[in-house]
């Protein structure tokens, strides 16, 4: 039998694994819209997080105070996203889906290299997005910073569900994803709509990471490397070509691994991330679409 | 002046010559038919008045201003719009969607409005992608009129249909160049239906012109025969 204070150490649990599942989810719906708007993984999406987190690190170091910085740099990365996709993606457009994958691999590498020539390797630490004090609900403490990060994550990838679902450039870049030819001829600026996709892409992956720093304690430049894994895991699991997907594998990979790592003694920390290694190929295995996703049936 | 002029264009893939010196001209408010056996370059001359192909020479004009050096995201707002041979929908959109993404460009009547004239009223929420086909066929029409073309072009809109499906075809193509205002330019393989709605037929073969004229003069033309009744087909374009 498990006792009473068991379940608030539980209930405890998942709120923590839905906080740390929201910074995946965030991340995974990031790789979602690039997925769907070129076919390719961005493998570098948790390298551009990592660096904007740098960014809004730098800008707290400035006297900045989170939000604001937070607010800056979400809108930079935004930027930025269309500056690399309009530098870097755009010439090789055309070609296969494995040259645009391996570029993003480059631009992993260079992003990495990159912080740490203009950052030094020491840890840094970010001041705190929210109140460290804990919150009773029905008699359970449940950590502030992980149901403001629950709120901003969920808030994130609802912003952008609306802005698909009821504005007509969200339309128009669905369009572009689904059908381009189609699209040019109706008036789409096609490879625009990419750019813009990689923007909003990136923006969302500034919002993760700078969830995902603060409750660490310190960072250095390759923090956000298993956070992609994980995001990539939660993203296979609901379906690589799917926003709900995403969220809802991400979510429950972060509640599964954190109730793992605290429950099964031999997991720990250091299994978690051969762990979700495993729901990957687990997932490939048996379910190869995910649990929302789309199985590709191609004609023969 | 007619209103689309295609003088003297070639288009080349490889060694194969899809497109070789065709000529022709639309009027304005003229329906005109678009024939010739597959392989003839039908399509091809689409994709090159769509700037989704460049020629390799020659001049494509509309409305007196040469389309060669517009960008396709920008022929819509010269005024063309049009179907393609595959229905080229967006699948997992809903028929209001994909009607709203045609009136990207140029807004004209309300999508609602559209939806009843091609009487879509019934599956105004539905995905695209669980259509009948001869619903789609009308999704992508919708679509195309969105952008309130003066020009429109069909790509074997028949193709697929049922019987009873072709026989409103005609009708509704008549009706919409009439409320629509349209000049309209159709590749089509069901040869009754282009002979019922055409003014003025085109055939092609080889890639080449091989007549021009009205339905009934085509009809008659015996090259025209020739090329679609020939059972021993010359490996060559006739002289």
């Amino acid at each position: 039998m498990v006792g009473a204070a068991d379940w608030a150490g539980v209930a405890q649990q998942v709120v923590a694994g839905l906080s740390s599942g929201g910074t995946y989810a965030t991340l995974a719906v990031a790789l979602v819209l690039i997925y769907r708007a070129t076919g390719v993984v961005n493998f570098a999406q948790g390298e551009l997080a990592m660096f904007s987190t740098f960014v809004a690190w730098t800008l707290t170091q400035h006297g900045f105070s989170y939000w604001p910085a937070f607010a800056l740099t979400v809108a930079a990365s935004f930027g930025g996203g269309i500056a690399l996709e309009r530098v870097v993606i755009r010439p090789v457009e055309r070609a296969s889906v494995l040259t645009v994958a391996i570029v993003t691999i480059g631009v992993f590498f260079v992003v990495n290299g990159a912080a740490f020539w203009i950052w030094s390797p020491q840890v840094k630490s970010m001041p705190n997005a929210f109140s460290t004090r804990p919150i009773r609900i029905a008699g359970v403490a449940f950590s502030i910073s992980d149901l403001g990060i629950i709120g901003v994550s969920l808030l994130a990838v609802l912003l952008l569900w609306f802005f698909f679902r009821f504005t007509k450039l969200g339309l128009a870049m669905r369009a572009a994803a689904l059908n381009p030819e189609s699209s040019r001829l109706t008036g789409i600026r096609v490879s625009w709509m990419i750019a813009l996709g990689w923007g909003l892409a990136t923006a969302l992956g500034a919002v993760a990471g700078l969830m995902a720093a603060p409750p660490l304690g310190s960072f250095d430049q390759n923090f956000m490397q298993p956070i992609l894994l994980y995001a990539f895991a939660g993203a296979v699991l609901g379906g690589i070509d799917s926003a709900l997907g995403a969220v809802v594998g991400s979510l429950a990979l972060g509640v599964f691994l954190n109730l793992l790592g605290t429950y099964v003694s031999w997991v720990g920390t250091d299994l978690r991330q051969a762990a979700a290694l495993a729901v990957i190929l687990g997932v490939l295995l048996v379910r190869p679409a995910g649990l929302f996703g789309q199985a590709l049936v191609r004609r023969v | 002046m007619p209103l689309l002029s295609v003088e003297h264009v070639t288009r080349r893939f490889g060694g194969v010559v899809a497109v070789d010196d065709v000529s022709l001209g639309v009027e304005s408010g003229q329906i005109a038919g678009l024939i010739g056996p597959n392989g003839a370059g039908k399509t091809t001359l689409f994709n090159l008045i769509t700037r989704l192909y460049r020629p390799d020479s020659g001049e494509i004009a509309f409305d007196g201003e040469s389309l060669l050096r517009t960008p396709p995201h920008r022929i819509v707002r010269r005024g063309i719009a049009r179907t393609f041979q595959n229905v080229e929908l967006f699948p997992s959109m809903t028929v209001l969607e994909n009607v709203l993404v045609g009136s990207h460009g140029r807004g004209g009547r309300s999508a609602r409005e559209l939806l009843g004239e091609l009487g879509l009223d019934a599956v105004v929420h539905r995905r695209a992608a669980g259509l009948a086909f001869g619903t789609m066929k009308r999704l992508e029409l919708a679509r195309a009129l969105a952008s309130s073309p003066r020009l429109l072009l069909l790509d074997e809109p028949a193709a697929g249909l049922s019987h009873e499906e072709v026989e409103e075809l005609g009708a509704l193509i008549r009706r919409i160049r009439a409320s629509f205002d349209l000049t309209v330019l159709l590749v089509e393989h069901h040869m009754n239906l282009v002979m019922g709605v055409a003014d003025r037929v085109h055939v092609l073969d080889f890639g080449r012109k091989l007549a021009e004229g009205s339905p009934a003069e085509v009809q008659r033309n015996p090259a025209v025969i020739e090329a679609y009744l020939g059972s021993e087909r010359p490996q060559h374009a006739p002289a």
